[in-house]
């Protein structure tokens, strides 16, 4: 399945994505020397982002999650690539600034965790894990 | 998009490749929210300051931003360090990571930023007016600036606002546009909201509702909230969720002067703040550290904490963190001095979130502060009690939570 969106930062990256329904806030929610999920009760808390396409719909949070992208990459355990539904700033910038490959305005709901993806400039090819 | 020809040359590098790589961000975003064209801002308020949350990373970042000729076009503040920049061996903070926090500010001045250190830039002195626009960081003071004073911001990233403070523009989308600041969501309070923690608790459940919606307040059994209970309550909402703009009925700026309320709002009611409170408050009975000023402490607030502390002594420790220029007006008429003759703390420049407290050996941390305890809890792995102002100077003489 192929889906088209807008390109945040241009790039190519593959992963397995991992899928967050929830907003993902980065300062505070994600330990910037591991990318574990650290905020409580957040439904990807304990799981790693590193090398993961993550999917989520927009971040959430302190303005300073953009820095916490820039440690993770520099960490190297920043996401492959990122795809939101509708991203905002916190989160775009910290991909910009990292050279994260990053695509939004896509309808999440068609990616699920364990999915290969492909980010391609502006466009996603997925591989459901079912019809692997 | 529209650009200036000035615009069209910074972007070109002819202002050199610090501007020219501010102007990339800002128009990278001015594309990706499809904005027409960028506005000048009058000022910036930059986050990314404390090495805890900046690590060798982000120093490394910034340093090169500076070597390759980095200057602000329009006054600019920053957010707050990890330590009092002066006093920091007094508060036991090791001496590595001192050094990197004090590099850190070196490249911000070298940048042409002052070291205001704070999260409450509109208590000394950056206090943009109704209908301005600025770029500012700092979740808490862009909900402050756009819904108490009326400037428009969006919430910038530290390194987003950076840039528009190089550049001197911003994109003009979203916040900038007078469409988007309407309220759809209206939120009737129809229980007391008191304290300072009141409001944080308030702020918390209606951020987790909202998300990055703006919210029209109507408090219908409070007199008007003070400048104090207004930045808590930003500033849980802005940590819960994503709010950067809120109203409250005949007290906030736009509220005051117009029509902001959209017709049939979603609405939601808001009978007690249980909610909030079960939520922020954890169950430790012996308490570290106690902590008040998040934000930053106004006068009035370090006042309060001399009265409330009434020349005891303290058991745990108390920080009262707040802006550099605020402390030393509590200095100048002695209220700073009284609660360091208690044995608190009134700790400038610094915010505890971004502060080594964990080598620092504090496990448990008392506040008033929604946004506070929410980091707190999340961030940090502390254990939170989360109460009054009257109930944490108690604890700060006890070293006890008492319900």
């Amino acid at each position: 399945m192929k889906l088209a969106g807008r390109v945040i930062t241009e790039g190519h990256a593959e992963g397995e994505a991992l899928v967050s329904r929830e907003a993902i806030g980065f300062f505070g929610g994600v330990d910037p020397e591991t990318g574990a999920v650290v905020e409580p009760g957040h439904e990807l808390e304990g799981q790693s982002i590193a090398g993961k396409i993550l999917v989520f719909p927009r971040g959430k949070g302190s303005t300073v999650g953009s820095y916490t992208i820039y440690r993770l990459c520099k960490k190297r355990v920043a996401p492959a690539g990122m795809i939101n539904a509708e991203s905002e700033a916190v989160v775009a910038v910290g991909a910009i600034i990292s050279d994260i490959p990053m695509v939004d305005l896509i309808d999440i709901s068609q990616i699920r965790t364990g999915d290969k993806v492909i980010i391609s400039g502006d466009t996603v090819q997925v591989n459901n894990i079912d019809s692997l | 998009m529209r650009l200036t020809t000035e615009e069209q040359a910074m972007l070109a590098g002819a202002q050199g490749p610090a501007t020219k790589k501010a102007m990339e961000i800002v128009v990278a975003l001015a594309n990706i929210y499809e904005a027409e064209e960028l506005v000048p801002v009058v000022s910036a308020q930059v986050a990314g300051v404390s090495y805890g949350n900046l690590g060798d990373a982000g120093l490394g970042f910034l340093q090169e931003w500076a070597d390759q000729g980095a200057r602000v076009k329009v006054p600019t503040t920053l957010n707050p360090a990890g330590m009092d920049l002066k006093a920091w061996q007094e508060l036991g903070i090791p001496e590595e990571y001192a050094t990197r926090q004090l590099e850190i500010i070196k490249v911000y001045r070298a940048m042409g930023i002052a070291p205001s250190c704070s999260c409450t830039p509109y208590l000394i002195g950056n206090n943009p007016g109704l209908g301005q626009h600025v770029a500012w960081s700092e979740s808490s003071a862009v909900s402050y600036a756009n819904s108490v004073l009326g400037a428009r911001t969006n919430r910038e990233g530290g390194p987003s606002a950076l840039a528009a403070a190089i550049s001197g523009r911003t994109a003009k989308y979203g916040l900038h546009l007078e469409e988007n600041r309407r309220a759809r969501h209206l939120v009737e309070v129809n229980c007391p909201v008191e304290s300072v923690a009141d409001f944080g608790a308030l702020g918390y459940m209606v951020g987790q509702k909202v998300g990055d919606a703006v919210p029209y307040f109507r408090l219908n059994s409070h007199a008007k909230p003070a400048l104090e209970q207004l930045k808590v309550l930003g500033a849980a909402m802005a940590a819960s969720g994503a709010v950067a703009l809120y109203h409250v009925e005949g007290v906030t700026a736009e509220a005051r002067t117009g029509t902001v309320l959209a017709d049939d709002p979603v609405t939601m009611t808001v009978e007690h703040l249980k909610e909030g409170y079960e939520a922020l408050d954890g169950v430790a009975r012996d308490i570290d550290l106690v902590w008040i000023g998040c934000p930053h402490a106004s006068l009035k607030e370090i006042e309060k904490v001399a009265e409330l502390l009434a020349g005891r002594r303290t058991k745990a420790q108390l920080w009262v963190t707040t802006a550099r220029d605020v402390l030393n007006a509590a200095r100048a008429e002695g209220t700073a001095d009284k609660i360091e003759s208690c044995g608190g703390r009134v700790v400038a420049d610094a915010c505890l979130l971004g502060a080594p407290i964990h080598e620092m050996g504090f496990g448990s941390v008392a506040t008033n502060s929604g946004k506070g305890a929410f980091y707190l809890l999340s961030h940090l792995g502390m254990q939170v009690r989360f109460g009054s102002l009257f109930q944490c100077v108690e604890a700060a003489i006890s070293g006890r939570w008492l319900p």
